[in-house]
């Protein structure tokens, strides 16, 4: 509202109010701040194991301690930074996109976010209690069911939490792109972003069910006894590996596919064209979540499944780069002859380009079966999936974020520091990981904690190291630019970049009910079919009226504080009886919770047309 | 919405699914079951990979007796009938029909659950037969509980549900909670047909 812009307030109010928000823009603001919160942390520990390998037989750390960093890094930057980085773009674009006032569920979406974060507090709580799982992000089976403490059962508790979370989040916004898309916005009229999101939505309701009962045998294993992974009682290791990846090849393009959706935005409004091929982008989209539920057994080659199973996969595997390639095509198609202006934004969207074809390249050499045994856990895979995870996801988040500033904030961030903090990680990324490509080709094998003098890898790792403090030279001036722009920044109209799509029709930021009047789409990028019919504005589908809007709530804060108070319960109840009053008293909060909010009504408010009217002034 | 709108004075025709909420609540739970199924098709395929790793202890066609597995079936289908009378009623907007016949299915489910209950302490007493006994006990008891747990949270749901609208009757805003509901009892019951096949039938037949 008008009179809360000019009105100071103090910080408690703030803080109460991100607690408590159910808006769609705030859960974005809180998912960005958790996630990077979150990929510092994954950087810090990145950079701890490029210094160990910087020379042969360092010992900066301990190789138990080394283990507890690889699998952390690993973990972290998965699940609790690119996870709710991209949760967080889509909360902010998604909505705004479709021409909605809100999610269709608000109280889900604040649900969702707390999850995430009280299950990333609980994996991470691990360092100060004994320490950090140590079994790799993959945790394996037997390796993670006999690894001593309680590191692993933190991974377990930790990825459980804030798994639900994530799966909250893909329904919520599967319901959302169905039931609440502007009257006039047709699926084929879905800005691709939208689209990806769509379908990563999908992957995400049925990938993560596999994670959750992957993650229950685990737990019930190493906590009540089991024996799923246990072979002296008829266990199959297997097991783990086949749930693992059932969901872990999904979330590889849980990953990408939404980034594809930032840089096809992004190419169509920064080359001022409509982008090329829009159908065959979407179902190229369709085509990579589809068959990336076919492929999981490619990272089992060397397991021992036979040459049927393992052609199979490794056929329907490179059948993938098809509608990726497509998908580059229309890229470049889309620039070809466009008035193309170049930005920070548009810097990271040209540089994923190349990045993410040699990443694909390599894809293809590894899903090849006979060559796999070759490059299987060595240095050589690490290269290729450091190459489509960072060059795709995490240049994507950057390019989304630089895209976006100004419509979540109000602000345009520094262009002189976009450029160096994209020139710094571009070149650093290469530094770091092309050599390993070479690296794991001489045998260097992933995760081992020491190499020797003398065989040949020195220069390699030294090299790598060395772009490794470049890539965190340039994340430390993108934090700079974000302190230096809300103090100092350039502020954003509406829209800054001459957008085409919904979004840049509304006030940056926009209101909390992001349109006043629900606007109505005449077509592909509705914006722009405005501006090039000469009127720039939006014309709106209804008469202006009461908004329904939901009401915020703590219980989401509360039912996450209630499953992370069980889940130290659920991991010490072994040791401690008293870990049982953790155990049901945290449940009984979380089930308490659940009681108040199926049986206490929440009708949501109306803000009324005469106060809309008077804003308008 | 108005309290009004929510008691208009015809109930329309689907009242789950007249307002907005109602719509985006039927279509999420559409959604969410469908990732229940690729969870109990998890543990499926991992029961059906450690149905014969009984480690020596009791297997399968030792343990399994199809005439309490058969009185569950006949209890739990029977359940889902039931439901299907009370949503029948919700329609017709006759809240009293509609109760007794959730109380009915309330029952029926309780009923489930007290076998299933006597048959996992017949298990573990008469066979030693546990949880951690083999991974056939491991996979038996996590996939049959998990069903069971969905049974005993559905319970719960619909007593809430049941005492909490007891007088009010019958609305817009609580439709949709009692239809996602009477899904949800459907869908445990599709699970409840699958796991009758897969682990009782092929345990005592294949």
């Amino acid at each position: 509202m008008s009179t809360a812009v000019t009105q100071k307030r103090s910080f408690g109010a703030v803080l109460w109010d991100y607690l408590t928000t159910v808006d769609h823009k705030k859960i974005a603001h809180l998912y960005l701040f958790g996630g990077g919160l979150f990929f510092i942390l994954g950087g810090l520990e990145a950079l701890v194991i490029r210094i160990q390998l910087m020379q042969p037989q360092n010992d900066f750390v301990s190789a138990g301690l080394y283990n507890e960093m690889l699998t952390m890094h690993g973990t972290t930057m998965i699940f609790l930074a690119a996870m709710p980085l991209i949760l967080g773009l889509m909360n902010a674009a998604v909505p705004l996109q479709i021409g909605a006032r809100d999610v269709a569920f608000p109280f889900l979406n604040s649900l969702g976010f707390w999850l995430f974060m009280f299950g990333g507090l609980i994996l991470n709580c691990s360092w100060f209690l004994g320490g950090a799982p140590d079994a790799g992000w993959t945790a394996y089976a037997p390796l993670s069911t006999t690894s001593p403490g309680h590191g692993v059962d933190f991974y377990v508790i930790g990825l459980q939490i804030a798994g639900a979370g994530t799966l909250i989040g893909g329904i919520n916004f599967l319901v959302t792109i169905i039931n609440m898309r502007a009257p006039g916005m047709t699926y084929m009229r879905m800005p691709l972003f939208t689209w990806s999101s769509f379908i990563t939505s999908v992957l995400i309701l049925f990938a993560f069910p596999a994670l959750t009962i992957g993650l229950f045998l685990l737990m019930f294993d190493r906590m009540f006894g089991s024996a799923f992974f246990d072979v002296s009682l008829g266990g199959n290791e297997i097991i783990w590996e086949h749930l693992f990846w059932i969901f872990g090849h999904p979330e590889v393009y849980i990953l990408i596919l939404p980034l594809f959706g930032v840089f096809s935005d992004l190419f169509s409004t920064f080359a001022k064209k409509r982008l090329f091929g829009y159908t065959a982008m979407v179902f190229a989209t369709m085509l990579i979540a589809f068959l990336g539920f076919m492929v999981w057994a490619h990272h089992m080659f060397t397991v021992g499944l036979g040459p049927v199973a393992n052609s199979i996969f490794a056929i329907a595997t490179m059948a993938i780069a098809v509608p990726t390639g497509i998908k580059i095509f229309n890229w470049l198609a889309t620039m070809w002859g466009g008035q193309i202006k170049i930005n920070s934004a548009m810097l990271w969207a040209l540089g994923f380009i190349p990045t993410f074809t040699i990443g694909g390249m390599t894809g293809v050499m590894v899903a090849s079966v006979v060559a796999d045994y070759q490059y299987h856990d060595t240095y050589f895979v690490v290269a290729h999936f450091h190459y489509v995870i960072v060059g795709g996801t995490i240049f994507g988040i950057f390019a989304g974020l630089h895209y976006w500033w100004p419509k979540m904030f109000g602000r345009i961030l520094n262009e002189k520091l976009g450029y160096l903090t994209f020139w710094t990680f571009f070149i650093g990324f290469h530094l770091t990981f092309f050599i390993q490509h070479f690296l794991g080709l001489m045998g260097m094998p992933r995760r081992y904690w020491v190499y020797l003098e003398g065989s040949g890898l020195d220069t390699g790792n030294l090299i790598s190291s060395i772009g490794a403090f470049f890539m965190a030279f340039g994340v430390i001036v993108f934090f700079y630019n974000i302190v230096y722009t809300a103090v100092k920044g350039e502020k954003a109209v509406d829209d800054p970049w001459d957008g085409r799509t919904l979004e840049w029709a509304t006030a940056s930021p926009p209101e909390h009910y992001n349109f006043k009047q629900v606007p109505l789409v005449r077509g592909l990028d509705p914006l722009w079919v405005e501006k090039t019919e000469g009127k720039g504005t939006m014309t709106p589908a209804e008469p202006l009226g009461d908004i329904h809007m939901p009401n915020g709530s703590f219980l989401p804060f509360l039912m996450s504080l209630g499953l992370f108070i069980a889940g130290f319960g659920f991991i010490y109840h072994m040791d401690y009886n008293w870990a049982y009053i953790l155990l049901f008293g945290g449940m009984a909060m979380l089930l308490g919770c659940m009681l108040t909010r199926s049986l206490k009504d929440d009708l949501g408010h109306h803000i009324p047309k005469e106060e809309l009217e008077r804003e308008a002034d | 919405m108005s309290d009004h709108s929510l008691n208009p004075e015809v109930m329309p025709n689907e009242p789950e699914k007249a307002t907005l909420e109602g719509k985006n609540k039927f279509l999420g739970f559409w959604f969410f079951l469908g990732g229940e199924t690729v969870l109990f098709a998890c543990l499926f395929g991992t029961y059906i990979a450690l149905r014969n790793s009984a480690a020596g202890g009791p297997t399968e066609n030792e343990l399994f007796g199809l005439e309490l597995v058969f009185l569950m079936t006949i209890l739990l289908l029977t359940s889902s009938l039931t439901s299907v009378y009370a949503v029948y009623h919700m329609k017709n907007n006759n809240f009293k029909k509609m109760q007794l016949w959730l109380g009915i299915t309330a029952l029926l489910g309780f009923g489930f659950l007290a076998c299933e209950l006597y048959e996992f302490t017949h298990y573990i007493h008469e066979y030693g037969f546990t949880f951690r006994s083999s991974a056939f006990g491991s996979a038996f008891y996590a996939l049959v509980g998990f069903h069971g747990g969905h049974v005993t949270f559905g319970l719960t749901w619909l007593i809430a549900l049941m005492i909490r609208n007891a007088k009010r009757g019958l609305n817009l805003y609580n439709a949709p909670k009692f239809y996602t509901f009477s899904l949800y009892w459907h869908f445990i019951d599709v699970v409840w047909v699958f796991i009758f096949t897969v682990v009782y039938l092929m345990g005592k037949v294949g």
